[in-house]
């Protein structure tokens, strides 16, 4: 019998490969970024908002899909490394100084050491074995969050963060903030799409789609599993310090399982593996949980929900196996 | 009384003294015996369920031995973990191919071409197998079962092995495939590799192997000269069910 290796991903969807831009892929890339830079000077103070917690949540989905989608990781407790990051910038950033890049890089190096002290036990276990024990991870640093009252401010959250400097200058205007975010945004993309496409990257798919084969041919994938653990931590980490920057408030549903369950949710949504189809799911998410959710009652929950359903049934591989079906690669 | 060792009192390249392994269900090796020279093919047959794979997932480190000692050149494999096995050459090629399905041919050769250098490279894989030239772009999950096969071989040549362990390389195979997995073994015996294929194709097995071993009930009973086992029908009736 002929055994391929199909990598399979939380909902049933096949993950797909991050490509390189080709031809107008490049010149649709080029065209978003314009679109999101130009988008403070167009629309009102609370839309550019709602997109700049998107470009957040976007980053925090694309650290994800390194895991779920590149190495067959389904993690469901990454907003441990997301929420440490948050809370490190925030308290840097009270603590010491906002001025950038100091609560950015504190946020990445608390994420990244978070995902190092956790990482070399989860990466060891597989299956429902690796969901469980992020699962219990991501509810001790909840705990541990709720009870540090000196650090994270418990219950009551991480309050009085002050606003990102640069050169001195505070970012007050929600334009600043949203370009300083998408900056930073398009850098942690970049990393991560670069790590994704490199050799390191290629043994993390061949990973994903077949682990024993990988070290009957010499590679110790355990040591590439926690690295790339470390690495995806620091990733949520740097999107939470852009957290504490836009919000300015870092709460405990932050670092919670919701949030972890939300991220997983974007990158099936959008296509596991593609890294932009998690930026698409990041995007749904929030929008319908932020902006939809008020006005359905506060059951966006429930629309997710229903959503992520029909993309089980309808798009099994995403968004982004969308574009692979229609250009028969699939 | 059977053959169990091969001639030489030396120390063989490869040298597998009471091989004990198995899964959670239960023991399948019960005390292996095996020695296999360098440049030497060995056919490995035996009924469905007696061990064979099992012997091979053993000495790739991806079952994990309860006793007994692999020596390859000397140094102790048993018990390591299947990366360090692997990069001290021993290569394995299978049963069912398994490729990575969403790896491209190209993906495939740069990721074997980094585990262990040596005098394979893509370049020499290629002009051994150049169908998996015109393929190169190709995902895995795309290609013919004999693609996948030829794949799964230069997967394992470009780990530049000292020792490769083939699982039923012909199964489910064109004869033109077939014929062609017969000239790679060749090609290793030729450069000194040592080569232990397991295998239902008795003309496979015949065409390439010097000696052939037969496996029952988890343990090696019979192990002669390839035209020895193929003059002795009634051995071979006994032993496999066919003749």
């Amino acid at each position: 019998m002929t055994a391929v290796e199909a990598p399979a991903v939380p909902g049933g969807a096949a993950a797909v490969t991050p490509r390189a831009p080709r031809g107008w892929t490049g010149l649709v890339t080029v065209v978003v970024v314009v679109v999101l830079a130009a988008v403070p000077l167009f629309l009102a103070p609370f839309a550019t908002t709602t997109l700049t917690r998107i470009l957040v949540f976007a980053l925090f989905a694309v650290s994800l899909d390194l895991l779920v989608g590149v190495t067959g990781l389904p993690s469901l407790g990454h907003a441990a490394y997301f929420g440490a990051g948050a809370y490190a910038a925030g308290w840097v950033s009270i603590n010491v100084t906002a001025e950038a890049p100091v609560p950015l890089l504190a946020g990445a190096a608390v994420g990244a050491v978070a995902a190092a002290l956790t990482g070399w036990i989860t990466v060891r276990s597989a299956g429902v074995f690796f969901l469980m024990l992020t699962l219990a991870i991501g509810e001790t640093m909840h705990q541990l969050a709720n009870t540090w009252d000196s650090v994270t401010g418990g219950a009551n959250g991480l309050i009085g963060i002050p606003s990102v400097r640069i050169a001195g200058a505070p970012l007050t205007n929600a334009g600043f903030v949203h370009w300083y975010v998408l900056a930073v945004f398009l850098l942690g993309f970049a990393l991560v799409w670069l790590v994704a496409r490199s050799p390191f990257g290629t043994a993390l798919r061949g990973i994903r789609d077949n682990e024993p084969r990988m070290r009957a041919i010499g590679y110790p994938t355990a040591l590439y599993k926690y690295a790339v653990f470390v690495f995806a931590g620091g990733v949520a980490g740097l999107a939470g310090s852009l957290l504490a920057a836009q919000a300015r408030f870092v709460a405990l549903p932050d670092i919670g399982f919701l949030t972890a369950a939300f991220a997983l949710l974007a990158v099936v949504i959008g296509g596991a593996g593609s890294l932009w189809g998690a930026c698409l799911g990041a995007a749904l998410v929030i929008l319908v949980r932020d902006a939809l959710g008020p006005s359905l009652g506060g059951h966006g929950t429930l629309l997710l929900g229903a959503v992520f359903v029909l993309v089980v049934y309808l798009l099994p591989r995403g968004a982004a196996g969308v574009r692979l079906r229609r250009r028969g690669t699939s | 009384m059977s053959e169990l060792a091969s001639e030489s009192s030396a120390q063989n390249f490869l040298e597998v003294r009471g091989l004990v392994s198995g899964y959670d269900r239960g023991v399948v090796l019960h005390g292996v015996d095996l020695s296999l020279d360098a440049g030497a093919v060995l056919g490995l047959l035996g009924r469905n369920g007696v061990g064979k794979s099992t012997l091979i997932m053993t000495l790739a480190g991806l079952v994990p031995p309860s006793a007994g000692s692999v020596l390859l050149d000397g140094a102790e494999l048993a018990g390591q973990r299947p990366d360090r096995i692997a990069r001290a050459g021993v290569a394995l090629v299978p049963q069912g191919r398994r490729v990575w399905a969403t790896l491209t041919v190209a993906e495939h050769l740069a990721l074997s071409a980094r585990s262990r250098r040596g005098t394979w490279t893509v370049g020499t894989v290629l002009d051994l197998l150049p169908r998996l030239g015109e393929r190169r772009k190709h995902l895995a999950g795309q290609l013919s079962g004999g693609e996948q096969q030829m794949l799964a071989v230069a997967r394992a040549l470009l780990t530049n092995p000292r020792l490769v362990l083939l699982d039923e390389p012909s199964e489910g195979l064109a004869p033109a495939v077939v014929d062609q997995i017969a000239s790679v073994v060749g090609t290793l015996r030729d450069e000194g590799v040592a080569v232990l294929i397991v295998e239902q194709d008795l003309h496979l097995a015949f065409a390439v192997a010097g000696e052939i071993a037969v496996m029952e009930k988890g343990v090696l009973v019979h192990r002669v000269p390839t035209p020895e086992f193929r003059r002795d029908p009634d051995t071979a009736y006994r032993l496999l069910g066919v003749a």
